[in-house]
């Protein structure tokens, strides 16, 4: 199977394979046929490329149609391990290779904080009881003969949510997890996977009768520019709207107005997290329910965009489209008073673009022009933290020492920190994955060089600063 | 997010999709605003920003809604095009005022 330029990964491309088949049969028919005929589709056979036997290769297949059609109804995390893809990957920790020639210098020993290694028959053997997995030995073996095994999941996953079961399985832990989707892109087998609401998005637009009943907005996350490798972003608007969608906003107009209102709260406050990323915030909850109390209180920016729509178009309906899996809870949240119909993932967003047969880079420019500077630069790591700091600035409220989290392991230091009085800083912006939304985990592409496309696409916007913006939400909020 | 727009007997809705914002629809704002307060209508109008009223090529697009006089808008609703800060007073004099029946 050979991956096209567009994704990363052979397992994103499964499962946009799924995505396709599937919204192509929501519009065409064949739905009801789905679990028996896409799986022949996609593994024709007869010999497997990809697991023990055809038969295993299309049980998965039929098992990611589940995932793509709303996945288990009962599980109430967005996130979920499917069984029978996950290959049982070895979990033994640091493991001595026959590529160990028993030298003399021995630099696993030496190296070895705990004495773990001993050479016992011309072999490095590792005591497992006092090893405590630190890879210095992998490091300093000159054959590199000494390998860590770690499951990819496990090892992805920053707050220990996932661990094996007795059947060698990987397992969520519901209470622990925050619904990043680090595993989802780390998984090798692509054995974790987000629920898709896209079938859900398609009775949307159909229902709406060419939005004449009620009219469908898209709200686009401002890390879609980096995912426009095939077209510029002008071009994706009309796609999207192509779809079916009345109007494209950006998401980036309401990070305008998060910004305002954490830049206002902060001055009362002086100390508090951002809470735009709601795997960060559900992180706090779960992991320093001390510290829940800084974390702000302003709506997200999508949250701020939809409520926007929403009062110049009551009876609007709403999708997010974004990279992000923990947005697939977050609208569901009491806090969010069902502002959001539904949120679709960008790899979920150019499954259903081919489904429909629109070719992103024959169409014509749309504009998209709604948001600042500030607003754009959200999708990358510390692009809060300047935002808040600027703008603050231009209010005249000072002291403000922001710091960027990037990636739960730095939000798990600075919290620590904060926790027990030692943060120097006192505007914490904490994002779950590293890098930012640009890096998302249901991002196409997860390339570093996309957070230029963020800085080019926030220099190219028209407002560079967020007063109009924050007229707009005050024109809304008047009597 | 309903607000209580019972005193009010008009909507002004300015378009502030992409196209229009790039035409200035934060100025047709702004000077919405004064011109409201200068024909002294703002306890009678409500001022709203929109999303995309349809018009990309013809903007700032402004959209008139529930006036009083219906003979006058027998459609309920009233699309005014290409306004900017420098013409609005005068398209507001022209084809919004009368229809406030004052």
């Amino acid at each position: 199977m050979e991956t096209p330029r567009l994704f990363d990964t052979n397992v994103q491309y499964l499962k946009y394979k799924v995505l396709k088949e599937i919204i192509r049969r929501a519009y065409e028919g064949g739905l009801e046929d789905a679990y028996t005929e896409i799986p022949k589709i996609i593994s024709p056979g007869p010999k497997s490329e990809l697991r023990c036997c055809i038969y295993k290769e299309r049980a998965v297949v039929q098992e990611r149609i589940k995932m793509a059609m709303g996945g288990n109804k009962n599980n109430p995390n967005v996130i979920e391990v499917i069984d029978i893809a996950c290959d049982e990957c070895p979990v033994e920790g640091m493991y001595v290779t026959p590529a160990c020639r028993g030298c003399i210098v021995h630099n696993c020993k030496e190296v070895c904080p705990k004495g773990a290694i001993s050479i016992i028959n011309k072999k490095a053997v590792i005591d497992k009881d006092k090893c405590i997995e630190c890879g210095k030995c992998t490091q300093a073996c000159p054959y590199s003969a000494i390998i860590a095994q770690h499951r990819p999941c496990v090892q992805s996953c920053k707050v220990k949510a996932l661990s094996v079961d007795e059947n060698k399985k990987a397992k969520i832990d519901n209470d622990k997890c925050i619904s990043c989707g680090a595993c989802v892109y780390k998984c090798p087998f692509g054995a974790i996977q987000d629920k898709s609401l896209v079938l859900d998005i398609i009775s949307l637009l159909q229902n709406s009768d060419n939005n004449k009943k009620y009219k469908v907005y898209a709200i686009i996350a401002p890390a879609i520019v980096s995912q426009c490798k095939f077209g510029r972003i002008a071009q994706v608007v009309t796609a999207i709207k192509k779809l079916g969608f009345y109007q494209v906003v950006e998401a980036a107009l309401g990070a305008d107005i998060t910004l305002y209102h954490e830049a206002k709260e902060w001055s009362e406050k002086k100390l508090m997290t951002t809470s735009c990323c709601p795997a960060f915030v559900r992180y706090i909850e779960k992991n320093f329910p001390d510290l829940a109390k800084y974390i702000s209180s302003s709506p997200s920016p999508m949250i701020e965009t939809a409520l926007l729509i929403r009062h110049s178009d009551p009876n609007a309906r709403i999708v997010f489209i974004g990279p992000c899996s923990a947005k697939k809870f977050e609208y569901r949240l009491a806090k969010t008073n069902n502002v959001i119909d539904s949120v679709m993932s960008f790899e979920e967003l150019q499954a259903f673009v081919d489904a429909r047969g629109i070719d992103t880079t024959q169409m014509e420019d749309s504009m998209l022009d709604n948001a600042s500077y500030y607003g754009r630069i959200f999708a990358k790591s510390g692009g809060i933290a300047k935002g808040v700091a600027d703008v603050a600035a231009s209010m005249g409220v000072e002291g403000v020492i922001p710091i960027a989290m990037n990636g739960i392991d730095e939000c798990k230091m600075a919290l620590t920190r904060l926790k027990f009085g030692k943060a120097a800083e006192n505007f914490f912006e904490g994002m779950a994955c590293e890098g930012g939304c640009v890096n998302g985990a249901l991002c196409i592409t997860h390339s570093p060089k996309n957070v230029f496309d963020v800085d080019k696409y926030g220099n190219e916007a028209k407002e560079k600063t967020i007063d109009n913006s924050v007229k707009l939400y005050e024109l809304n909020q008047k009597l | 997010m309903r607000y209580n727009l019972k005193h009010k007997i008009m909507v002004i809705k300015v378009c502030v999709g992409s196209s229009c914002h790039l035409k200035g629809s934060y100025d047709v704002i702004e000077q919405m605003k004064y011109i409201l307060k200068k024909y002294d209508v703002e306890d009678l109008v409500d001022l709203q920003a929109a999303f995309c009223l349809g018009f990309c090529s013809q903007g700032v697009t402004v959209k008139v809604e529930d006036t009083p006089n219906v003979e006058k808008m027998p459609d309920g609703e009233l699309f005014l095009h290409n306004v900017n800060k420098d013409n609005a007073e005068e398209i507001f004099a022209k084809e919004v005022y009368p229809l406030l029946n004052l």
